[in-house]
């Protein structure tokens, strides 16, 4: 297992996305930077791409921005590269699978080898088609982590069995997006994770308020948090850092309170 | 072959939310594909219903004008609701049924999808939203109304370029947000496992009319088939039953758009790279970093990036040929078949029909050539008559 179990060794995990690259490069850097101060154990960055079907409007915006700004994946290989002179924050790559096919399976996890990069989410790569890239990302010890569904069921064995890193538990139907409340049974679904294997479970999709990551903390071992970080920059555009670090700081103490 | 593969291409590239549904879709396919009640009902409506079996007609005008191989037309035009779409959201709707769905979605580009599956919704009683590019709604405004008189919710598509591609994504979004008591009838040989073997099957029955008609009218199987491509349904439903006759040629014609040297086109073989999108893995229009390219033609239902994985396969074996066919040659082919034999075809269909001028003069007498007419071209008069700088109000 990669860097990946330290951001689990301090209380619950708060795992931030943002969209790499949105609104630039530079703002990125920074806007990690703030939410690491502000006490984000795992960085989630989002290598844009022009067709995201498992987002909602506020990630596919914000796809689009940072398209339009000009990140592409070996530009982010940049941004994490700089990055890793000023923190040892575990950092993953959130892509779809197509923009990695046509980079080349091998160039790409060795390059995240390279660059430090500590593991990639493929939310249009099931537990099935995984074989096509496990064994490369292996090799370059690069976690490829998986998700699990409300309506995984009789899957969640498999899935948590062939696990790395940790496990993607998507919370609700549907794509990213704010919600105000979390309806799936999240219990039983945790506790049938559980009773596979015991690696780490970070809980996503829907969530934003204190309130709801303290429920789940009492659940899962983090939350990830996606579409309320990246409505902050949205809003406030190049001024976020200030925001985004105040957020994550109420994140965390709800998880840790 | 693996499971939902044809050679490397296909697969089930989606959302773990949506896997289940998939297999569970996958087995009820399999169960009532061979359940006697099941094709019986559905033999039943494709007949009586949407009008099969479609005729194969001799276009002698034609044949004498271009003075080389005899043209058959496949008549899928003249089925109810105007193109070959029916075929397959007859069975869809009827399986989502036997599912015990109550609501179905669908994505559209010209809108025959869309009208298809509204028909099939309103017949058999489910509720039905439709999701369609703001673009193709503009273009194909008298089908949105179709659409909306046969009972369905249209939900016009501002993301991204606003067609096809983007309906597809929408309708995705939706189902993985609400499947469990919603089923996506995918209008084409595209997506992720089982659907391009389902609509394959369901749209083959294309190929097995075509086959006993040319047979009994010719005694012998035609040179060349023709069919143009955007996802592929009514080519992969026409060619399936001739894929073991190596003699015959399968052709599919891709929409060229301005030119495929312009970069506005969707000649997604001619010029598309192998990549994974929409489920499968496939040959998509993209750039050098994996973004999904803008695509263009003057037709909507071929104005889509990507194409069947069954298609990519047949290309990759050498099996089929595809050819990239402009607006231009399209347009003309449109108007060429209206003048010669008093058929006005959709203008997806032109393509082939375009193509199949180009290679019957040298042909030989006694060779044939099956062009699937796969649409009826109402939708599209307006459409050619701006492209002419006509201005008419429908």
């Amino acid at each position: 297992m990669s860097n990946i179990k330290n951001s689990f060794a301090n209380g619950k995990a708060f795992i931030g996305f943002l969209t790499g690259g949105d609104p630039s490069l530079e703002k990125s850097e920074e806007f990690i930077l703030e939410m690491v101060r502000g006490g984000a154990d795992l960085i989630e960055i989002g290598v844009p791409f022009s067709d995201p079907i498992a987002e909602g409007p506020v990630i596919q915006a914000a796809n689009i921005r940072a398209l339009a700004a000009g990140a592409t994946i070996d530009r982010l290989f940049q941004l994490v590269r700089r990055m890793r002179g000023q923190t040892a924050v575990p950092m993953v790559f959130l892509t779809y699978l197509n923009p990695v096919y046509r980079y080349g399976y091998e160039k790409f996890f060795e390059t995240c080898r390279l660059v430090g990069v500590d593991g990639v989410i493929i939310p249009d790569l099931p537990y099935e088609e995984q074989i096509e890239v496990r064994p490369t990302a292996s090799v370059n010890e690069i976690d490829l982590i998986s998700l699990v569904a409300p309506t995984s069921e009789n899957r969640i064995k498999e899935i948590v069995l062939n696990a790395s890193g940790f496990l993607y538990v998507v919370s609700s139907l549907g794509v990213t997006g704010v919600r105000k409340e979390i309806t799936t049974d999240l219990t039983s679904l945790l506790q049938a994770m559980k009773a596979v294997s015991d690696i780490p479970t970070a809980v996503g999709f829907g969530i934003s308020t204190p309130a709801q990551a303290a429920y789940i903390s009492r659940l899962a071992d983090g939350v990830i948090i996606g579409s309320a970080i990246v409505k902050i920059i949205e809003e406030h555009g190049n001024k976020a850092g200030r925001y985004l670090y105040e957020y994550v700081k109420s994140m965390k103490d709800a998880l840790l309170a | 072959m693996k499971k939902g593969k044809f050679g490397q291409y296909g697969g089930q590239y989606i959302p773990e939310t949506l896997m289940n549904e998939l297999i569970n879709l996958e087995k009820a396919y399999c169960y009532y594909k061979d359940d006697a009640d099941f094709t019986a009902v559905l033999r039943q409506l494709l007949e009586n219903y949407a009008g099969r079996p479609s005729r194969l007609y001799y276009a002698a005008k034609m044949t004498a004008d271009l003075g080389g191989a005899k043209i058959y037309l496949k008549r899928e035009d003249l089925n109810h609701t105007g193109s070959h779409k029916i075929n397959n959201v007859l069975g869809q709707v009827l399986l989502a049924k036997k599912m015990g769905k109550t609501r179905i979605i669908a994505e559209t580009g010209a809108g025959q999808h869309g009208v298809a599956a509204a028909t099939a919704a309103a017949l058999l009683g489910l509720e039905c939203e439709i999701f369609m590019g703001l673009e193709d709604t503009r273009r194909q405004a008298l089908n949105v109304f179709r659409m909306e008189l046969l009972g369905a919710k249209v939900n016009k598509v501002t993301s991204g370029t606003m067609t096809l591609k983007d309906a597809v994504n929408e309708t995705m979004r939706e189902w993985v947000g609400r499947a469990h008591d919603t089923h996506y009838v995918l209008g084409s040989v595209m997506g992720p496992h089982p659907f391009p073997t389902i609509v394959r099957d369901f749209q083959s029955v294309i190929g097995q009319e075509a086959r006993a008609q040319i047979m009994q009218m010719e005694g012998r199987l035609p040179a060349a088939i023709i069919a143009c491509v955007g996802g592929g349904s009514n080519a992969m439903g026409i060619f399936y039953n001739f894929i073991e006759d190596a003699a015959v040629r399968l052709i599919g014609c891709e929409a060229a758009g301005m030119g495929i040297e312009t970069g506005q086109h969707a000649a997604t073989i001619t010029k598309g790279e192998v990549g994974v999108f929409h489920g499968m893995k496939s040959y998509f229009c993209q750039d050098e970093y994996g973004q999904i390219a803008p695509v263009y033609s003057i037709s909507a239902g071929l104005d889509y990036p990507g194409i069947g994985p069954e298609h990519a396969y047949l290309h990759h074996t050498g099996r089929a040929e595809y050819v990239p066919v402009t607006d231009e040659q399209a347009v003309s082919a449109f108007e060429y078949l209206a003048e010669t034999e008093g058929i006005i075809c959709a203008i997806e269909s032109a393509h082939a029909v375009s193509y199949a001028r180009e290679i019957a003069p040298s042909m030989g007498k006694e060779e044939t050539i099956i062009i699937c007419l796969s649409g009826r071209g109402d939708k599209d008069v307006a459409a050619i008559a701006r492209y002419r700088g006509v201005e008419i109000s429908e």
